[in-house]
């Protein structure tokens, strides 16, 4: 029993970093039907600044500096996801496969650039000292780590419901999922939203790169390259453009596949593709997506 | 004045030349429409003008030049538009679809009269505009173009699949709308037509073939030659 919690938060918080990745990607297929294999590259860049914030700005590991790391991790990604938007994916909207070339591009680049830079070795993210800590719950000692990767997961959903639900950029983005030109026809500039989607899909990568890299223990210009798998994995299964669905959707992928590992090793990424699918056959917009008419 | 002027607009979709220089103005404070037999363009020229489609030509809004513009900076320049198929936002609410159309939220004088001529969409404000009627859709469509101040509206078969009964209902918000309000009207409803407009065109295989008054449409020779219906019944 205390086995099958310790894997089953641990699978949670798995999942919380797919939901990190995946928001972004669900948020940027959804609204502007852009393939972004670059969005890996968005989670590598959040981790490399997070670790140059962490050890050649701030010398102290502590929360308050992992926060801040997280914070500009995702500050720097949101923007070089904001700059990748408006030099290269602006010009390609309706080109699926001029994006996906492109994107492909982006991301070898950045790798072989921070490769180049760095080296492909993992280097320690310094984490704060209560990140090795362990908390019972019952007779199960949970990392306490994972209730992080959990919270700012949950922190994320919410602030991304509410943005999508409750603000002006969030009704033209819910409404530009549903059809742009009739947002422009009504005099709205459904750009900004497209790029404001884009910092913030990046944004929420680069909080996910800082995280990933904690959860790894280092950072690497290849840390991101199954994540991003998993993220469109989740993308998928959850449902086109709901982030809702996208949550729900790395929840059980993280559960099921720690569980899958743990009771046969290297199971889980089987069983993960054979749910993806079952969904695709099944129900082909995802658990919370829409049929598009 | 005309508050809308084309020119030898020319528009060419995946090697066809749908528009084949169309020219026409719209008097302000008029409603002109544009008929024609199915597929003949009147659609097409609509979304030209709004820049949904790419045209050559000349387009100017009160001497204003739109050519080249994208589709927001248009409709920000004053021009309103309802499409064919009413393209509401089926997932927002009625009030959210108002919402997002607004560009004033301070402008409470045509909010108003929104709610006046569509009384029935405040009580459904809430509601999905996915799940309303196909009339009260057209309403949402509508009231959405009618929410800001704009030079001119664009409204492409307000009637299209309607019932008699909502037929009757949005010809009388249209009927009091147009006082006030230029309009570029495609519609395949005569009677309408002949209520609200002081201008017609004519269109056929991408080209302007007439341009006048709507009292040719009371002779039913002409309406047969002309748009290829029987005047008497439509």
């Amino acid at each position: 029993m205390d086995t099958f919690m310790l894997i089953g938060i641990t699978g949670i918080g798995l999942g919380a970093l797919y939901f990190l990745v995946a928001s972004g990607l669900s948020l940027i297929y959804g609204l502007m039907g852009v393939l972004n294999f670059a969005h890996g590259s968005f989670l590598t860049v959040g981790a490399f600044v997070g670790l140059w914030f962490s050890t050649q700005v701030v010398h102290v590991s502590n929360t308050w500096t992992f926060i801040a790391a997280m914070i500009v991790g995702g500050l720097a990604s949101g923007l070089f996801a904001l700059i990748v938007e408006r030099v290269v994916i602006t010009r390609l909207y309706e080109r699926h496969i001029d994006q996906a070339l492109v994107t492909v591009g982006i991301s070898l680049v950045v790798g072989a650039v921070l490769a180049g830079w760095f080296g492909n070795d993992l280097r320690l993210l310094p984490t704060p000292p209560w990140f090795i800590n362990t908390v019972s719950i019952g007779s199960a000692h949970i990392p306490v780590d994972r209730f992080l990767y959990i919270a700012v997961a949950l922190i994320l959903l919410i602030a991304n419901t509410a943005l999508l639900r409750y603000s002006r950029i969030g009704l033209v983005i819910r409404a530009g999922v549903e059809n742009r030109q009739m947002v422009a026809a009504l005099g709205i500039n459904v750009r900004l939203a497209f790029s404001a989607v884009f910092f913030l899909g990046g944004f929420a990568a680069g909080i996910g790169g800082v995280l990933v890299s904690a959860y790894s223990n280092g950072v690497s210009p290849l840390i991101a390259g199954t994540y991003l798998i998993y993220g469109f994995i989740v993308v998928v299964i959850g449902g086109m453009g709901s982030v809702p669905g996208s949550f729900l959707a790395a929840m059980v992928i993280g559960v099921i596949k720690q569980y899958a590992n743990y009771y046969s090793p290297g199971l889980g990424d089987f069983v993960v593709v054979f749910l993806l699918a079952g969904v695709l056959l099944l129900r082909p917009q995802g658990l919370l997506g829409k049929v598009k008419p | 004045m005309n508050t809308l002027s084309v020119k030898d607009l020319h528009v060419k979709i995946n090697e066809s030349h749908i528009l084949q220089g169309v020219t026409f103005e719209v008097p302000e404070h008029s409603v002109t429409a544009l008929l024609g037999r199915n597929g003949v363009g009147k659609s097409t020229t609509l979304k030209a003008i709004l820049g949904l489609y790419p045209s050559e030509g000349s387009i100017e809004l009160n001497g204003q030049s739109l050519s080249g513009k994208l589709t927001y900076k248009i409709a920000q320049a004053g021009i309103a538009y309802v499409p064919e198929d009413r393209e509401i936002f089926a997932s927002l609410t009625v009030r959210e679809n108002l919402l997002l159309a607004t560009r004033n939220e301070s402008n409470l004088q045509r909010q108003q009269m929104v709610n006046e001529l569509f009384p029935e969409l405040v009580s459904r404000s809430a509601q999905r505009a996915g799940t309303l009627s196909g009339g009260q859709q057209q309403m949402v469509a509508i009231a959405r173009a009618l929410v800001n101040k704009n030079e001119i509206l664009l409204i492409d078969e307000p009637t299209k699949g309607l019932a008699p009964k909502l037929v009757t209902e949005v010809a009388d918000a249209l009927g009091r709308v147009a006082g006030e309000t230029t309009m570029l009207l495609v519609e395949q409803n005569l009677p309408l037509v002949k209520r609200i407009a002081q201008h017609i065109i004519v269109m056929d295989q991408g080209r302007i073939v007439f341009q006048g008054s709507p009292e040719f449409l009371h002779d039913g020779e002409w309406v047969h030659t002309m748009l290829g219906v029987s005047g008497g019944h439509k």
